[in-house]
This record gives structure tokens, sequence and C-alpha cells, in this order.
């Protein structure tokens, strides 16, 4: 409503002020379709062009109020003379027209023309003008359960420096309520469709406000900005990665809030602005497709595959109601014959520049292509102007860095989901670094392994050697204290034949004195065993042995080793108590028999006898065992 | 694995089953590949059945806190301020955090990186665990080596590597400090033992270095910094003293403490408080002991003996005048030096009586039976029969794993956090148990087989222990020698093993073996294998069912089997990280705190680092009064938005209304006005009908119930299996804002405070004036565009702007310009 009056104001100047002399052109068909039934507004005009005055003229110039202007998606011109071929012009952007002087709110664009026109000459002229962001929800505040109107401006007049002798406007708008239109002269409606004119020979800048308010219920998605990443791997793989931050740019959502209730009982009555889901028409044969946030996994998605397409079906965490946001990213597979190929020894990759979810308008999209190690030569063809750079990428296994081509376009929409083409030389063996370098490592671990467990030494100070001389030298000691204790043994037989000796004679004194030589011997025994005790016992390799052995945990191989230190020192011991018995039984004997205690003798004698037995035969044992060592 | 071949070869020796095992641990790095190997099967399925997501509550904060040291720096990260939560207060996080779970992992991230290897910090975080639960298992077979052996040790590592106690804290995405604590424990407790064993300053060293790591990385270093000292008391009282156990002693204490005081969240508290005066207590012990044997070597017996009752009477005096001031120092402190959670562990009714906070949270509380068995299943059975095998015979190291068992039983007793301390031991206990019954039966067996060849004669009995002691006597002596020379003589050791492997042999020594009848060994050993298999049966459902679930996201089963996700946390935080103002303010329950500053990244009043408890009885107190009085008090703090968990409606059990009784408890404690008693119904707690009105109006059940009965028409809470008690009523200070898909969290926005002028349009107004705003209604109804709910806000300023023009101004500004104008046109109708 106010700015109506303002925009009315505004045009009202441009007509005053224009002057309808700039060229010679004449428009003398006009024909005009917009196309409202989504936010993305398509206005698609049919103009045929007429020379009217003297001389060539290869331009035509295209007037958009400046308003509009900041809201193109797309502005392409095409003409159709040979029926086969459509061949898009090259548009200018003219900012300093002279026109544009005099009325600074147009913005002028000129279409140059392949061929110049000669008097008299006509041809026609398609121009698809796609704008953003011109659907104004009104009022711009609704609950969940208000339906979403929308405004829609423009002129009913075809706007342009040339004079126009005949046109028309059709207005399509989703079936749904249309809350008001301008009506002027020759308007007519026919259900969803709203037609203005035709009306004849209008002057240069004619101009007359057309407002149409109307219900609109397609969520006005807009990727404020996405990011797209695909990863080039000559190893059979496109890995494309979707940064999108969505807001949802329809009427705003009160405050009030009015719960899930409302929202899941009736979803297509209630809140049916709101986004539930998106669609992404993914390319066949997609596979590995991920969608998450930064927060994780999200789980509510479908996918379709067949031979011809891979759907994939988003919902967002919430579903998204007027003014709100939300951050996602997508990501997914592509087989690489079907996007890479080979011209001419250099490489071209043929990748679509846009998101593949339908109905989405991309404030500013970002396409980073990451083409692997090594590629040379780069060069990047798109069908419509970019702002590219480079810059370059280090990833798994990387050593110099990727180089990775920038692409930036703001307002992108669904139109420019074209393909396009980079072009890039790479060499094959490059492919091999990654390999080289996985088993590079693979065989150093495996080196270090082989090293460590390898004793490559044959010198004499190896530590081995080094052990089995030790382990000789403990053998050579085991064998000493062996033949040391075989003595004492034998002195225990002396002792025993004199006590059987005395038994049967009673020669008291001569067992004594044979007791006593006994004595001795056993005494020096014991003197030249201490040093060969002490020798095993100090002696790292015995002691080595155990450890190691404890370390490599062999148990069983640990109890034998370790047993000619154990069993010497057990031998000693049992020997030694061996010993003692002896004596206590010598004097028990002698004792008794020198106090002539004939019976006690047996009954004293006994136990002691017993143990003896027992003892002896220890001690044999473990000679014998370690005899085996 | 082992091929047939190569265990057949192995029963021929003594130990059956434990010589596969260690036949396998001779080379040190089989252990190392054979443990992963189990927990790589663990990992999987926290990862598969979800996916790669941080679990819990605490995780979040360490994954944020390690996203802010991988961004800013090691220097930045110690002098952090975090003013996104205890909002108004912040948290200085360098100093109140162990850091060694967050530079561990941002250790990890920077290496890989700077190795080119991309990894995402969250990858790095979510894996952290698994990684260290593998290092924790080759620390157990260490330490079990140690103290029983290489087949023990193996037995010990498989068992902790599958036992559902740790499971449940090393699944990849538990990003919690316990998961590298548990780590830094064992192999703290493993130099210790191999300290112990050899008496190296080298290990003595590392012991330090390892306990330095420990005490970065969880509170729970208390506990080795008592174990330790209480084992060395125990082994000094027992008459093991040895220079080694002074060796293992004495620089852990030094260098433990001087390295401690340098962790920031430690610092001084390492020479302070209470807990750690066992050590120093124990350390001044040791020296006497030390001293007094360096004096009984110099002098002669008699002169000891009056050396000793002289010093005896002078250090009892001294020490009683000591021990005076020391018992004074600490009873002048309020906790008697002690901490909270160190005394609720000494007294375990301390924390319900004194700390609601602390009583509040489900892990501190003692563990029912069934959970015992939950998490250590049949190593339950299997400990007492480890320590039976400990004590025969009894060594340094055996004694020390025997008191360890016995006290962390007595810890995991009273909360059941503390399960976690206990898994390990009992790991231990059964591997020993284990290896120890294996080779008992598979010896008998091995025995028998030949018995029926050779000799009858079975010498058992005593001859069979005296061996084994004297065998372990070597050892020991074994172990004192220098073990710079271990290398050689494996490599020796191979060479003589041909020399040594006789077949003649093995009959002396069978005859000194304990030999059990022939079918009895056969049977136990398939009981064993039975129980082994049960328990690796248990271990894997309990990971996959009980411990791999991540919380945040909960999954239920529908009648046709399909698989239903609970993801609405997500969602709400989501919801909150893109559609809330960056610097507003949320009030929820602790609980969600550290997620909702990770997640959401929005400022918090409280989180889950419960350090100021007037803090959290405010936001108890808020959530427990009428809303106007909660609104007041979460205006005042700045709050924006209220989040409260519901699982009415789904049957989510652990929501905010089953936790409410803690907001009243804790906001009670602090502020008298809340009572407990108001919220009970004859001491029950209830929502029906049969509640209490100061219950039914309470802030959180408000939040809780708003618009429940519109869902089904009665209002039937599942989770508390009742209708609720008021169901019809509006909210008037507060607004919903968001609910998420299963309702189970609602987000409610504090509306803001009320237009001043409202107090004078209630003054008496003349009929004309009532006319003139009735006719101002109709129109505004007339105008396309204008909903009913902005009906009551346009009446009220066209009011306004008849009474009080001067106020224009302030309106342009609050309302959009169109209304403004739209307005204006009214009134000049009007006029």
């Amino acid at each position: 409503m106010g700015f109506w009056l303002r925009f009315n104001l505004l045009v009202f100047t441009i007509a005053i002020l224009s002057t309808p002399v700039l060229s010679d052109l004449i428009l003398s068909k006009v024909d005009r379709r917009i196309d409202l039934t989504s936010q993305i507004v398509r206005i698609t005009s049919t103009l045929k062009v007429e020379n009217a005055g003297s001389g060539l003229v290869s331009e035509v110039l295209l007037a958009f109020p400046e308003l509009q202007a900041k809201k193109f998606g797309i502005l392409m011109a095409t003409t159709n003379e040979e029926k086969a071929k459509r061949k898009v012009l090259e548009l200018v952007s003219l900012l300093k027209l002279p026109i544009q002087k005099e009325c600074p709110a147009l913005t002028v664009y000129s279409v140059s023309l392949s061929k110049a026109l000669g008097e008299g000459d006509t041809m026609s002229l398609d121009v698809l003008a796609v704008f953003t962001h011109t659907l104004k929800p009104f009022p711009e505040k609704i609950t969940q359960a208000d339906i979403q109107l929308v405004l829609f401006q423009d002129s009913a007049y075809y706007l342009s420096p040339y004079a126009v002798k005949f046109q028309s406007l059709s207005i399509k708008l989703p079936d749904a309520r249309i809350e008001s239109y301008t009506k002027i002269e020759n308007t007519k409606i026919h259900g969803s469709e709203i037609k203005y004119g035709p009306y004849e020979n209008l002057h240069p800048f004619s101009y007359s406000p057309l407002v149409v308010h109307f219900e609109i219920n397609q969520p006005f998605a807009v990727a404020q900005e996405l990011v797209r990443e695909i990863e080039v791997s000559h190893w059979g793989n496109v890995q494309v990665t979707e940064h999108y931050n969505i807001v949802h740019e329809g009427a705003k959502s009160e405050v009030n809030f009015l719960g899930q209730l409302e929202y899941q009982a009736r979803p297509h009555i209630r809140g049916s602005s709101a986004i539930r889901h998106f669609v992404a028409k993914l390319p066949p044969r997609a596979h590995s497709i991920y969608y998450r946030d930064e927060i994780g996994n999200v789980s509510t998605s479908h996918l379709w595959a067949d031979s011809k397409k891979t759907e994939l079906l988003i919902e967002p965490r919430y579903p998204m109601f007027g003014g709100w946001r939300t951050a996602f990213i997508i990501g997914y597979s592509l087989p690489l014959q079907d996007f890479l190929f080979e011209l001419e020894g250099k490489r071209f990759l043929n990748i679509s520049f846009s998101s593949p979810i339908n109905d989405l308008v991309i404030d500013n999209l970002v396409v980073k292509v990451v083409l692997p190690e090594g590629s040379r030569d780069l060069s990047v063809s798109t069908p419509f102007p970019v702002k590219q750079r480079q810059e370059s990428k280090i990833s798994h296994l990387d050593v110099v860095g990727r180089p990775v081509i920038v692409l930036e376009k703001a307002d992108v929409v669904p139109e420019h989901n074209q393909y396009f083409q980079i072009h890039y030389s790479f060499n094959k063996l490059s492919m091999l670094r990654e390999p080289f370098l996985i088993s590079g490592f693979f065989f150093l671990f495996v080196a270090c392994i082989v090293y460590v467990h390898v004793d490559l030494s044959i010198s004499k100070s190896s530590a081995s050697y080094l052990a089995k001389l030790q382990w000789d030298e403990v053998r050579a000691t085991i064998q000493q204290v062996e033949s040391i204790i075989n003595q004492c043994l034998a002195t225990h037989e002396k002792i025993e034949a004199s006590l059987r000796d005395l038994s049967r004679i009673g020669d008291v004194q001569a067992c004594k004195t044979t007791r006593k030589t006994a004595d001795g011997l056993l005494k020096e025994h014991s003197k030249e065993l201490k040093p060969l005790l002490a020798f095993l016992q100090s002696s790292p390799a015995a002691a080595n042995i155990c450890l190691s052995l404890n370390s490599i945990a062999e148990k069983m191989v640990k109890l034998y080793m370790r047993h000619p230190n154990i069993m010497v020192e057990e031998l000693v011991a049992k020997e030694r108590e061996l010993q003692e018995r002896w004596m206590a039984k010598h004097s028990i004997i002698v004792d008794c028999y020198e106090k002539k205690l004939g019976r006690e003798i047996e009954n004293r004698v006994a136990p002691q006898q017993q143990k003896v037995v027992a003892l002896r035969q220890e001690v044999e044992d473990l000679l014998e065992y370690i005899d085996e060592i | 694995m082992a091929d047939p071949e190569n265990a057949k070869e192995a029963t021929t020796l003594r130990y059956a089953f434990g010589n596969v095992l260690s036949f396998h641990s001779s080379l040190d790095r089989s252990s190392r590949f054979l443990d992963p190997s189990f927990l790589c099967l663990l990992i999987d399925f926290q990862v598969i059945k979800y996916e790669s997501v941080i679990h819990e509550f605490d995780p979040y904060f360490n994954y944020r806190v390690t996203q802010f040291l991988t961004k800013n720096g090691i220097y930045d990260f110690w002098n952090w301020f975090d003013d996104r939560t205890w909002y108004p207060l912040g948290r200085v996080i360098g100093g109140t955090v162990y850091p060694g779970l967050t530079l561990t992992a941002g250790t990890i991230w920077w290496i890989l990186n700077s190795l080119n290897i991309p990894l995402s910090v969250e990858t790095v975080c979510v894996f952290t665990a698994p990684i260290f639960s593998a290092f924790a298992s080759w620390a157990t077979y260490l330490l079990t080596k140690e103290v029983k052996g290489a087949g023990a040790g193996l037995t010990a590592a498989a068992l902790l590597a599958m036992v559902p106690s740790y499971i449940s804290r090393s699944v990849a995405g538990s990003y919690d400090n316990e998961a590298v604590a548990i780590f830094a424990l064992i192999f703290t407790f493993y130099l210790y033992i191999k300290t112990l064993n050899t008496g190296s300053l080298f290990y003595a060293t590392l012991n330090a270095l390892a306990y330095f790591y420990m005490v970065c990385s969880w509170g729970g270093y208390t506990f080795i910094i008592n174990l330790i000292p209480m084992h060395v008391l125990l082994c000094i009282v027992t008459g093991r003293y040895s220079s080694r156990l002074y060796i293992a002693y004495a620089p852990l204490v030094v260098l433990g403490t001087l390295l401690a005081a340098l962790v920031p969240v430690v610092g001084f508290n390492a020479v302070m408080t209470s807990e750690h005066f066992a050590s120093f207590l124990v350390f001044i012990i040791i020296h006497v002991v030390a001293f007094v044997y360096y004096i009984k070597g110099i002098l002669s017996p008699k002169m000891f003996k009056v050396a000793v009752t002289l010093v005896v009477s002078v250090g009892l005096v001294v020490c009683c005048a000591v021990m005076a001031i020391l018992i004074a120092l600490v009873a002048s402190s309020p906790t008697k030096g002690w901490s909270g959670r160190s005394l609720s562990l000494l007294d375990p009714t301390y924390a319900s009586k004194y700390i609601p906070i602390i009583a509040s949270v489900s892990e501190h509380q003692p563990p029912t039976w069934p959970s015992y068995f939950m998490d250590i299943n049949v190593l339950a059975f299997l400990v007492p029969a480890g320590i039976i095998a400990c004590f025969l015979p009894l060594s340094d190291a055996s004694s020390f794993v025997v008191l360890y068992i016995v006290t962390s039983v007595y810890f995991s007793g009273v909360m059941v956090r503390l399960m976690l301390v206990l898994a390990p031991a009992a790991c231990v206990m059964s591997g020993i148990a284990l290896s120890e019954s294996f080779s008992v039966f598979t010896r008998s067996i091995k025995f028998q087989l030949h018995g029926l060849s050779g000799s009858s004669q079975v010498d058992s009995g005593d001859a069979s222990s005296s061996t084994v002691v004297a065998q372990n006597d070597a050892g020991k002596a074994e172990k004192t020698e220098d073990t710079a020379k271990e290398r050689p003589s494996k490599k020796s050791k191979k060479k003589e093993k041909g020399i040594v492997d006789k077949p003649s042999l093995k009959a002396k020594i069978e005859r000194r073996l304990l030999v059990l009848p022939f079918e009895a060994s056969i049977f136990a050993i398939l009981l064993l294998v039975l129980l082994g298999a049960f328990y690796v049966v248990h271990c894997v459902w309990a990971a996959a069912e009980a411990y791999s679930a991540p919380s945040i996201v909960l999954t239920s089963y529908s009648h046709d089997g399909g698989l239903h996700v609970f993801d609405d946390f997500r969602e709400a935080y989501a919801w909150l990280s893109h559609n809330t103002e960056v610097d507003d303010k949320v009030a929820s329950w602790w609980d969600y705190g550290y997620q909702t500053t990770a997640m959401a990244n929005r400022t918090v009043i409280v989180d889950n680092n419960t350090w100021n408890n007037t803090h959290i009885a405010t936001v108890g107190t808020a959530m427990s009064s009428p809303e106007k009085a909660a609104w007041e008090i979460f205006n005042s703090l700045d709050v924006k938005y209220v989040l409260v968990v519901f699982g009415g409606l789904v049957g989510y059990p652990s929501d905010d209304i089953n936790k409410f009784l803690w907001m009243v408890r804790i906001g009670g404690g602090v502020f008298p006005h809340i009572k407990e008693p108001d919220y009970l119904r004859d001491g029950q707690y209830r929502i029906d009908s049969q509640a209490t009105p100061t219950m039914l109006n309470c802030l959180m059940y408000k939040l809780s119930y708003y618009r429940f009965v519109e869902t089904d028409g009665r209002g039937f809470d599942r989770v508390r299996q009742t209708e609720i008690g008021k169901k019809n009523f509006k909210l008037t200070h507060f607004e919903e804002v968001f609910t998420t898909h299963h309702w189970m969290v609602r987000i409610y926005k504090l509306k803001p405070p009320r237009n001043r002028i409202r107090g004078k349009t209630k003054k008496p107004r003349s009929k004309k004036a009532q006319q003139l705003e009735q006719k101002e209604v109709q129109l505004l109804r007339g105008i396309r565009g204008i909903r009913p709910m902005k009906l009551e806000n346009a009446k009220c300023t066209v009011m306004l702007i008849l009474h009080l023009p001067r106020l224009w101004l302030h309106f342009e500004q609050e309302l959009n310009s169109e209304f403004a104008r739209m307005n204006n046109r009214c009134l000049l109708i009007l006029r």
C-alpha cells in the first residue's frame, strides 16, 4: 500500500522525464508471461523488434526498475531466427546509458545482436528474466494456522525505452485464493490466471502499476550460503559435499508457537507454508549418501534409486516455519566415468554447477572443485559468468596439496543448474603416489620388526655368545658342586659303616674318631661349597636366564632353566639337613652305647633313621636331576 | 591365533592352556595386537548401531574444551574464561578442568593433522576412548604379568577388554575423563609393581610420570595416592620392608606431589587436603623404618636395643605433638579438610544428608546387587579364587593386588561410578584365578596321560607346594637382578631350549605336582570354558544393548520390528542454535547445561560442573516456584528461553518431572521458602489430581504439561502412568516457542515485561472512550492482513494514541511502519 504509492510516484517521474526519441527501434508486439507459482518469479517476454528508422542497429535495450534488477537470478535473451538453433545473445549491463542519468531508478541492459538489423527489418527476441526475493509476504507475520499471503508488483505495461505497438500480459498464479489484484482496463481473470491487455500504441517508458496479493503455500526456501565441494579422485570416485545454510523467507512465524500438536495432527491444513522436506535429485548411480549437520547424523531421510535418477528426500531436524533457519550437510559419491572424460590428452570434468535441490534460491553459491594432486594446466568453462580463483588444499596423504578451483556466484536459481567443464592435464603416474607412500610405510614397519627380532651378529662379543659362555661357566660350577656333594655322601657312608661297626663290635672310640674325621671333611667341603654357591647366586647368566624366561613367559622352560640354581641350593640345603640328621643319629647311638642303654637305641634312632633315609633319597633324586642338566 | 600344532607342542610341556597363551605373549607385541582386536569389535556396536556421535553429558563439555584447545592453542586454553556458562558468573575452564583427556585428544588431533590426515576434532574425540581402552588392556596385561606371570596377564587383559563396566566408559563416543584415567590408573600400578620387583629408579621415575598423567586426567588419582601408601604400610607392618620398597615409594611421593601441583586444578591441594596426608605420613614412616634398618646394620644387637628404647620414647612424644597439631589444623576446617565427594566415600550417608547435588546424580548412588552382576558378571565369582591364588604364595606384588581389590570393592559399594575402578581389579584377579586353575587342571590331565604309561607314584601335597614356594622365592631373587641384560638372555634361552627339553625330565617334575583325577579335571575345564563363554556372551550383549546407546539418540522397536529413532534432543539443540540470538541465555536443569553449550552454542545458567550450589539452587527454586515468581527469577538472570525435558508423551523416564524433587531439595537447601513437603501428598510424589496445589502450580509442572491434554484428550502421562492433575491452564509469563517431535524437549520464551502503561488503562474509563475503542476494534477487524492475535495489541495501541498522543514516537518504534500508518488512518477517520 505505502510502497505502491512510492513506486507509482517514482514511475511517474520516469515517464515524465524520459524522452521518447532514443532510437529508431519500435516493438511491434510484446507478449509477457509472468509465472508466480513458486517463490522464484519467472518473466518470459517475446519481443518483436522492428527497425523503423534508417541505419543499422546492433543492440536492443532492455529496461528494468532498479528494485527488480537487484534481484536478478538470471537474465537471458535468445533469438529463434533459425528455428532449430536457439542462440543465446550476449547481455551487457550498461550502467552509463544516457537515459540513466535522467532516471536513476532504471537499470538498462543492452542485448548485442549477432546480426545487425537493417532498415525495416524485424526480428523476434525471447527474454527470460528470473527474479528472486520479489514476492513480499504480507502480512509479514502469521501464525502457524494462517495461510501465507504475498504481494507481487510490476507494471501492467511493458517498460521499455521503445514505443510498443501491441502488447499483452498474463500472470499465472498458484491454484489458490487471490486476495486482490489491480484492475485496469482490459483485465480478465481465468481461474488462476490474470490477463492484462491487449494494449496498443504505448509511449516509451509507459508505466501502470500492478499489484497482485495472493495466497501461496510454497515454502520460500533460501540457501543463504551453499558451499559445494567436488573432490575428484582418479581411483574412480567423485565425492560431492554440500553445506547448506537455509532460511525460510516466507511470512515469519509469530512468536506464539501453537505447538507440534496442530502441525502433527493436520500438517496439510495447518502450517502449510512450512518446509517439511527437501527433495534432492542426485545423478544416477550416486552412492554413499549421507545427511548430517554439525551435531551429527540426521536420521530423517529417504532414498529412492533407479537407473535414471537417485532421489533423496531429506527432512530438516524440525519443520521449518517462516523465518526459521537450519544448516545441514549432504554428501554423496558419484562414479568417475560418468563425469570425467578424456579429450586430446587432457581430461575434463563435466558436472552440474548448482544444488540438486528443487526450487531453492541460493544467495551465495561457492563451488570448490578439488582436483587430484599433480593436476596442471587448469581451465574452466562455464555457461554464465562466475567469479573464480584458485587455492590449494592438503588432504589425506598429500605432499604438496591438491589444486582447488573456487567458483562463486550470487543469486543462483534452478536455471543455473547447468553443466560446466574443467579441463586439466594429469599424469597417470601421479596416481601411484599414495599407494607408494602407504606401502613404503608398511615395509618400513615390517623392516623394523625384522630388525628387532633377528640377531645378525657373528662376532664373539655378541650377546648370545657371551651368554653361552656364562652358561658354560655355570654348568662347570654346578658340576663342581655335585662332586663335592658326592664326597659328602661318601663321608656319610663312612659314618654309617662306623656305626654299623659300633653295633657289631661296640668300639665306641673308633666310632668317635671316624666321626671326628668325618666332621673335618664335611667342614672342608662346606668351605669349598661356599664360594661356588656365591658364584652361582651372583652369576648373571643364571639369573638372567630366569629373568628372560620370566619375561618370555614360557613357564615350563623357566622351571627347567631355573633349576640349576634352585636345585643346587635345595641340594645343598638337603645335604646339610642330612648331615645334621646323621650327626644327631650318630650322637644318639654313641650316647646310648656309652650309657649302655641297649633297648632304647632302636626306639630313639628309629625316627632319625627314617628321616635320614628319606633325605638321602631326596638328595639322590636331586643329584640325578642336576645330572640331567 | 594358535594353530593346533603349536598348541599340541605346548601341551607336551607343563602348562597346557596357560602355555598356549603364554606362547603368544612371548612376543610382547602380540598381546598388543590381540587385545585391541577384542576392542575393535566393541567400538563398532556404537558406531554401527548409531553413528559416530559423542555420548551423554560430560563428554560434550570435553568435546567443547577440545575444540577450543585445537582452535586457540594451549596458552589460551590455560587462560580460558568461559562466559557461555554459569551466566552471569562464568567459569575459569583452564583452572577447573582436569586437562589430561583434552590434551591427549588435542595432541592426537595435532599429530594427525600435521601428517596431513585431516580428521575432524569430533572424530578424534569419539575414538579416543576405544584407543585408550586398548592401552588399558595392555597395561592390565603388564600388571598381571608382574604379579602372576604372562598367562594370567593375557587372561586378565582379555577379560578387561570385554568387561561391561569398562565398556560402558570406553565405547566410541564416551569421551570422558575415565576413558583415559583407567589406563593411567592401571599403568601407574604396573609401574609401581615393576619398581617394587626390580628396585629400579628408572621405573620409579616413570611411575611418577604415569601418576602425573593420572592426576591430569581424573580426580580419582586420590585412589592411587592412598592405595600405594596403604600397601607400603602393609609391607612395613608385615616385615617386608626392603630397599626396593623404598625406591618404589619415596620418589613417587616426592616427584608425584611436585608434578601433581603443576596441574592447575590440583595446585596446592596436593599438599593441603586430607586426601594426600596418608601418603606423607607413610613417607615419614618409611624413612624412619629405613633409618632403623640402617642403624641396625651398623650397631651391635645390644646397642641397637638401647637405641630403640631411647628413640621410641622420644619419638612418641614428638609424634604426639605433631599429630595434635595436625588434628587441630584439620579440625579447624569445616569439612575436616576432605572434599565432599571424598567424604561421601568414607561415609556413604554423608551426601544424602548434606549435599543433595552429589546425591542427586544417579552415578553417585550405591549400586544394587544386580548391577554387580551386570557390570562384572562372572568375574564376581572368580575374584575370591583369584584372592586365594594371590596368597599362594603371598609376594609384595600379589599383596598389592589383594589390597587393590579389597579397597575397590568397598568403594564400588559406595558409588556406582566407582564400579569402574573395581573392574580392572576384578579382571586381574579373575585372570589370575582362571590361569591358575587352567594350569592346575591341564597339568593333572597331562600327568594322567603320561601316568598311564609311566610311574604311578604320586608325590602330592607338600612336595608340590614346596617347589612352588621355592620357585617363587627364586623368581623374586631373579627379579632383583639387573634387567638390562634381559635381551641377550632371551636369545640364549632359545638356544638352550633344546638342551633342556628332554622327555625323561618331565616325569621328575610331574611327580611333584598336585594332581586331580582325570575326569574331574576335564569336567572342570569344560565348566571353566563354559563360564568364559557365558561371560563373552554377556559382555557382547551388554556392549550392544546396554552400553552403546549414546543417550542423546534413543531408539525403540516398533511392533513390526522396525527401528524408531527419537532424536528430539538434537532437534531442540539444533533449533536453539539456528533460531535464537547468539547471546540469548537458556535456563534448564543442570543436566542439560553441557549439551546446550556444546551443541546449541548458547549461554546457560548452570551446567554439569556443579561448582556453585547457590546458582543451581536458584534455578531449582525458579522451577519449583509459581509462574510469576519464576519469571522474576529468570528475568533477573537475563534468561530468555527455558528448556524442559518432558517424557510423558513417549514414556521417557529420566525427564525433568522425575528429577523435580531434587530441584525442590536443592532449591530448598538454599532458599528455605521452598519446602519439600509442600510438593508431596502424604509423603508421596504425585502429579495426578491428588497432587498438592503447590505442585500443580509450579513452573515445572506447567511447562511440562502445557497443552498436554490436547494430545489425547485426557492428559495421560506414560511415565507416571496416571492422568495429570491440572489439565487446562494458560501460561501468563511464558510462551511456547518450540516443542520437538515427540515432545521430549519443550522450549519456552519469557514474555517481555508488561507495558508500564497497562496500569493506567485499568483506571475506570469513560463510556465514550469505551465506545470509541469498540469502534476502533471493528475498524481494525475490517482491515485485511491483521490477524486476530494482533487485535489485543492493536486495540491497546489505538487507545494509547487517543489518550497520550505524545507517545507516538515510542509506538513508531514498536510497530512496523505499515501498521502505524494504518492506525494513523483510522485515527483520522475517527476524528
